[in-house]
């Protein structure tokens, strides 16, 4: 290996970092992926609309489409090898008049040439059958049975987890300050750390890609981070539409939409506002007002008094609008401008982009490749009996710690104790969901730092919410 | 499936007090299922003094006040399961609950009681815009982080809503060497009782700010500061007003809830104003055998008041056990909550078989002044009473006589409300 750490550096822990790194981990290479953050899914992966495009979106030919539509194809199975959260609850491009049937025609033409299948027109009258809420205003839409909702945490952490135990390493709190072309491969230098060195680089820095894309490519690229609130309702909403339902895009992407989350909240939002900012995770009044406005066109007696939460993500958005893919420098591979449908192309990302790279490393795919991950039992969801037996195995999975969501003792330790565990509140609830409920952590949250003290070692004032800086208490009292 | 007479989900003061009047009915056979590791419930953070001036007529703090009702639970050997988590209840009081001893077990109970108290409303149910850093936490959280596990949660506060827990802990984090800078609050009237303003801001220099509400939150790990506004009649921030306060803390008292998962999985109907469930003057919900009392029925200011009501919800339970159902021809009367009060509480009172006296509960809309509360039988005035301030932060109450339904046999609804003149 030339004197190089590694084979292949991936930066960048989000869902498009974590699905390179686990096709990659087919090969027999050495990885490692580094993160800025305390763990994986902490930028743009964990503040998204959650949904699997069916992906007759983006413009026929395009990589956007060609990634869509394999990613949305690859889910079910992916889903269940490695045990998240998805379903096909199909979606809905709602038409509001009769002048905009020529746009809706289009899109379901674009989409029949994407390879969408199962596409059809439906009227209004069909949509309101369908989904009781859907405004009378509507007089038709695109239905795409394929279309589909999944935990984005639970996607991109179990990505992640299986990468790491087909041998990825992962180094967190490790953020990249400049990369130098070396002789056979690339210098990292991270701040505060010792520089990783790598024969090839994957670029899968979220809103920082063109930080990383500029430092070896003269073809200079740009990502606008493109600033998108939401409001998240209670499970008691959760039932308000099955079906994700969109609005027939307009100059500012996809407009607003109301979607069931795969664990039951209803989700509304996003806006989408440009900003210099790459750290601009904060929502607005404006915008929040937006949500609400906007998504009252589409679905009609929101019950807006169950928000429970508010927040905002910011899209990689490249001045191309396109994704950008592939090799940008020697041995240096870009995953930039994954912006929306990012999160249903991920995994077709990471099979082109290994593939990609495994070829040009001359690698071998290993023998003893591990293709199945199990997650944490959600001991709530399980059958009485099965649940009674489990208890009796291990009783802390007895011990209800978050009320709201049902979320055991057990589940938290085992968060904590499994591959790439969590250290941080945040990481434990994206894990079991502790804390994401009705209540927003106001109960479990005195428990839960205990018990990720107790687990860890980690001393109860140094115990974060997220990253370091996040401390959830200054002192004893 | 074990069977016990009288099922009591929630060891606070609500299901102590309803557990000890059961007792003290005649009932032998009762459990009380408790989630934390703890009887007592809330009352176990709220160290301050203030409690058992009408239960005990002393002044008591909440662990003191806790600890009488948990000697005399345990004086009448009435059983109990900690760390016991209820995670259904249905129409058949059929009540299942987990631990780690006996994992997951089904219970048939004569009679339900249910004193599950309330939650916090949190942050993102105020949409309050801005980042989500750490440091932001609801009152009571803080308070149990302070008071329970013994570690201060910041040292530069802001607290918004006048809540009072949020009052209570004003104070405790100026005892703990905390600045606090403001207590904001979105209505032109706070939510608390007038002596924790007194006692909690006023004795400390600690400035209300009323019809303010935070516009922006800052920080993106920990919290470094907010911006206030003045609020116009609609609620709106006034442009102008905006005020920026450095901080690294910031608590919320921005009402409670009581929380109602279980009952609504039973079917009880549900009360849209108080968030808990209808009763009558039993305080038996609209499931037969299963009653409500405390906070989980509407939200109180005074553990005093939690402890009378629960005991009537015992002991009513008790009758229940004893001797069935009442009369299926009672003569219920709807009550009726208007101009100014808000709701009351029992919803539902039964003329012919009420006890002596009920004593009707509940809230006015606003801050009044010099108004009458008034009793309506029908369209016949009963009562009226002059009040100097009549304020949403603190319950109010009319007491009801058996008596008084006698020359009204007719009755079709009893109406309370507020008169100006």
């Amino acid at each position: 290996m030339s004197g190089l750490q590694y084979d292949v550096a991936i930066i960048g822990g989000g869902v498009t970092g974590a699905a390179v790194a686990r096709e990659l981990s087919r090969y027999q290479l050495k990885i490692c992926l580094v993160e800025r953050a305390e763990d994986v899914c902490s930028g743009t992966s964990k503040a998204n609309s959650a949904i699997v495009h069916a992906g007759y979106d983006a413009a026929t030919g395009s990589v956007k489409a060609k990634m869509n539509v394999e990613g949305n194809r690859m889910m079910g199975e992916l889903s269940r090898d490695l045990d998240f959260a998805f379903r096909r609850n199909g979606s809905l491009v709602l038409c509001f008049s009769e002048d905009d049937r020529p746009a809706l025609k289009a899109l379901y033409e674009r989409g029949v040439a994407n390879g969408v299948p199962d596409l059809k027109i439906i009227s209004g009258e069909e949509v309101r059958a369908m989904e009781p809420n859907i405004t009378d205003e509507v007089v038709a839409a695109l239905y795409a049975p394929t279309g589909g909702i999944v935990c984005p945490f639970g996607l991109t952490i179990a990505l992640a987890e299986n990468a790491c135990d087909n041998g990825v390493e992962f180094k967190f709190l490790t953020e990249v300050t400049n990369i130098s072309k070396i002789d056979g491969g690339y210098e990292l230098a991270v701040r505060d750390k010792e520089p990783v060195t790598a024969r090839f680089v994957v670029n899968a820095a979220g809103v920082y890609a063109d930080v990383f894309h500029n430092m070896v490519s003269e073809e200079k690229i740009q990502i606008v981070p493109r600033k998108g609130d939401y409001c998240l309702l209670d499970q008691e909403a959760g039932k308000h539409v099955d079906k994700t339902v969109f609005q027939l895009p307009g100059k500012y992407g996809k407009g607003v939409l109301v979607a069931p989350t795969i664990h039951g909240n209803l989700l509304i939002g996003p806006t989408a506002s440009d900003i210099e900012d790459k750290e601009g995770t904060y929502t607005t009044a404006k915008e929040l007002a937006e949500v609400t406005a906007k998504s009252a066109i589409s679905v009609k007696n929101i019950p807006y008094r169950q928000v429970i939460t508010s927040f905002s993500g910011l899209r990689a958005h490249e001045k191309s609008d396109e994704f950008i893919i592939g090799e940008a420098a020697e041995g240096f591979y870009d995953a930039a401008g994954i912006e929306s449908p990012g999160l249903s192309s991920a995994p077709a990302i990471g099979v082109y982009l290994a593939k990609l790279i495994a070829e040009k490393a001359g690698a071998e795919k290993k023998t003893d490749f591990i293709a199945t991950r199990k997650g944490i039992p959600h001991v709530a969801a399980m059958s009485r009996e099965e649940r009674a037996a489990l208890i009796k195995e291990r009783p802390d999975y007895g011990t209800i710690v978050c009320r709201c969501e049902n979320v055991s003792e057990g589940e938290i330790v085992d968060s904590i104790r499994r591959t790439l565990g969590a250290r941080s509140l945040d990481g434990i609830k994206r894990r079991v969901r502790q804390g994401m409920g009705r209540c927003q952590a106001g109960f479990c949250t005195p428990r839960t730092m205990e018990i990720l003290s107790r687990e860890t070692g980690i001393p109860m004032e140094e115990i974060c919410k997220n990253q370091p800086g996040s401390e959830m208490i200054t002192g004893e009292a | 499936m074990t069977h016990h007479d009288i099922v009591i989900i929630g060891g606070g003061p609500a299901g102590l007090s309803a557990a000890v009047a059961a007792r003290k009915a005649g009932i032998q056979d009762i459990l009380i299922l408790e989630r934390d590791g703890v009887l007592g419930g809330i009352l176990n953070q709220c160290i301050h003094n203030g409690f058992g001036l009408h239960t005990f007529k002393e002044e008591l703090t909440g662990p003191e006040y806790a600890s009488r009702y948990i000697a005399m639970v345990e004086e009448e050997k009435i059983p109990y399961k900690l760390n016991t988590i209820v995670a259904d209840i249905n129409k058949e009081r059929e009540v299942t609950y987990i631990n780690r001893e006996e994992g997951l077990v089904t219970i048939k109970a004569g009679a339900v009681i249910l004193a599950m108290g309330c939650r916090e409303r949190p942050r993102g149910a105020l949409n309050t815009p801005g980042y989500r850093p750490a440091g932001i936490y609801s009152a009571g959280t803080a308070q149990r982080l302070m008071n329970i596990e013994g570690y201060c949660v910041g040292k530069e506060v802001v607290i918004l809503g006048s809540g009072d827990i949020g009052l209570i802990m004003a104070r405790r984090m100026t005892l703990e060497g905390a600045k606090v800078k403001v207590v904001a609050e979105l209505m032109p009237y706070s939510g608390g009782l007038k002596r924790n303003i007194v006692q909690c801001l006023d004795d400390y220099g600690i400035p209300l700010k009323l019809s303010h509400t935070i516009i922006n939150i800052e920080g993106r790990e920990r919290l470094t500061g907010i911006t206030l506004a003045e609020v116009d009649e609609h609620r709106n921030p006034i442009p102008g007003t905006e005020e920026h306060y450095s901080c690294d803390t910031l608590l919320l008292s921005v009402g409670l809830i009581p929380e109602n998962e279980l009952s609504k999985g039973a079917g009880v109907s549900m009360n849209r104003i108080t968030s808990g469930p209808n009763v009558d003057d039993c305080l038996e919900t609209e499931v037969e055998g299963i009653y409500a009392c405390g906070n989980v029925l509407h939200v109180h200011d005074l553990v005093d008041f939690v402890s009378q009501e629960a005991a009537l919800a015992g002991e009513n339970a008790a009758a229940y056990v004893k001797n069935g159902k009442r009369g299926e021809k009672c003569h219920k009367v709807p009550l009726l909550a208007e101009n100014g009060v808000r709701y009351t509480v029992p919803q539902v009172l039964n003329v012919d078989t009420m006890q002596d006296t009920v004593t009707v509960r509940f809230r006015v809309a606003d801050v009044y002044k010099d108004r009458y509360i008034a009793v309506y039988y029908d369209d016949k005035l009963i009562s009226r009473k002059k009040k100097k301030v009549l304020a949403p932060g603190e319950m109010e109450q009319v007491v009801l006589k058996k008596s008084s339904f006698a020359d009204y046999p007719e009755i079709g609804r009893i109406k309370i409300c507020t008169e100006v003149e």
